[in-house]
């Protein structure tokens, strides 16, 4: 039994396995994998997708959820700290999941426990069980991982699922990867570093989407930012809409995390790049084959 | 009474302990404050600001009685004090010669400059960097990851951010 706190925690081999799990649990749906398990959902961040996934994911696998989502009506609204919290959920379960706004806390909390601590997204640092969705849904539909052209789109600094998604990468050997950011958000050096693929920089996206594969397109976050005017300068730097699809390769697709809000067209939704729903839905077998994978065997 | 010279008062021996020399001018605080030493320890402290060095035109001295410094202590020391010598003293003889060499791990001493990292905001949460590499000098924090140079650990020791590093 081991945490997930990182992409790099988990191996190429543990990756494709939980792909082949998931692919089972899509059509199967069930299991019980889970039974006699409980597993904590500490959610002290507002979360839609992946809280209802995880709390779907156990239930189908036959386990007991407890937890909250939002730290409103726990101890932490009165004061309690991280530690203390995770202490108490490590007496009543066999695994926590963790979504927090700091940066660093799923590690931190998988140091005051000694069961396995998931990291449903801590801060701006990582969101490594999203990255297995992401990539999931690129396995999905091209039957591979290795040899596509990706492009990150949006904000590359902040938004965890994108630190995420570039370690996972390195499990595997993609083509190449644009990063397409206005320039106040690219990449941090501390993740680019590690990167053992080639990745090119750049900020305008019409240059390079006949190129692409797979368009990964991210929110610019409201707040992740400690300056509001620098927000508001660049919100809408990229909306993906008909014009730049139509120049997108036949078979390339468009994943979002979700929420989206202005950064597609909604027009594009009906068109046969846009995965983006199909993405989510990929949320609760995913889940559930990690879940088996590190409570289950 | 024999009047002590200017230099036995700046050198005098000490029985057991430890003796930091070469510390670059100016230094001798922070090295107390990576090892930890307020004052209120009871420890007799001698703290030497500024003298002549051949070495390193002019350097800093701190000698501790009944303290030997241990060897995560000394590696701290290399933090700031780079060029500095550390010796244990036991019976007014120097015993052995503590080998320096930048830490993998420094636990709770340098502050992430990350205000979101959890390290800024759990009681709990004790900060920790690790070496990513020592020339130039590069560290990283444990939790967010956010990376710091020589220029922001000297900083943050020395709490002065005019400070340019050795």
């Amino acid at each position: 039994m081991k945490s997930i706190i990182s992409s790099y925690d988990l191996t190429r081999e543990e990756v494709e396995e939980i792909f082949q799990l998931a692919s089972k649990f899509m059509k199967e749906q069930k299991g019980d994998s889970l039974k006699g398990k409980t597993v904590a959902l500490a959610f002290f961040e507002p979360s839609t997708r992946t809280y209802l996934s995880f709390n779907k994911a156990v239930i189908n696998l036959g386990g007991n959820v407890i937890g909250f989502s939002g730290a409103e009506g726990t101890s932490v609204a009165k004061g309690e700290n991280l530690a203390d919290t995770i202490r108490m959920l490590d007496n009543y379960s066999d695994a926590i999941i963790i979504r927090h706004k700091f940066d660093g806390a799923a590690k931190f909390a998988s140091e005051v426990t000694n069961k396995p601590v998931i990291n449903a997204g801590d801060g701006k640092h990582e969101h490594p069980t999203q990255t297995l969705i992401d990539l999931f849904t690129v396995f999905k539909h091209f039957d591979k991982i290795d040899g596509l052209t990706y492009g990150l789109l949006g904000d590359l600094k902040y938004a965890r699922t994108v630190n995420s998604f570039l370690r996972m990468l390195t499990r595997f050997n993609p083509k190449s990867v644009y990063l397409i950011s206005p320039p106040q958000l690219r990449p941090r050096n501390e993740f680019l570093e590690e990167l053992n693929y080639p990745y090119k920089i750049a900020s305008n996206v019409n240059d390079v989407i006949e190129d692409i594969d797979v368009l990964y397109v991210t929110r610019i976050q409201k707040e992740r930012f400690l300056d509001e005017l620098e927000y508001e300068r660049i919100k809408e730097s990229y909306v993906i809409d008909l014009n730049l699809v139509s120049k997108m390769k036949k078979d390339s697709i468009i994943l979002h995390p979700l929420p989206r809000v202005n950064e597609i067209d909604r027009r594009v939704d009906k068109t046969p790049h846009a995965k983006y729903f199909e993405q989510a839905s990929y949320g609760v077998p995913v889940r559930m084959a990690l879940l088996t994978k590190i409570l289950g065997e | 009474m024999e009047v002590p010279t200017k230099k036995e008062l700046l050198v005098s021996k000490i029985k057991n302990g430890t003796v930091i020399d070469h510390i670059p001018a100016g230094r001798a605080l922070a090295v107390l404050k990576v090892l930890k030493i307020t004052g209120s320890e009871g420890l007799r402290v001698a703290v030497v600001l500024n003298v002549e060095s051949k070495r390193i035109g002019k350097k800093d001295i701190v000698k501790i009685e009944d303290k030997e410094v241990s060897e995560n202590e000394a590696n701290l020391i290399t933090l700031i004090a780079p060029t500095a010598t550390i010796n244990i003293i036991r019976d007014y003889e120097v015993v052995e010669k503590k080998q320096l060499k930048v830490p993998e791990v420094v636990k709770g001493i340098l502050r992430c400059p990350n205000p979101h990292c959890i390290t800024n905001n759990d009681v709990e949460a004790t900060s920790v960097f690790k070496t990513v590499k020592v020339k130039p000098l590069k560290m990283r924090c444990e939790y967010c990851e956010t990376e710091i140079d020589e220029n922001d650990v000297i900083r943050q020791i020395l709490g002065n951010p005019q400070t340019k590093p050795v």
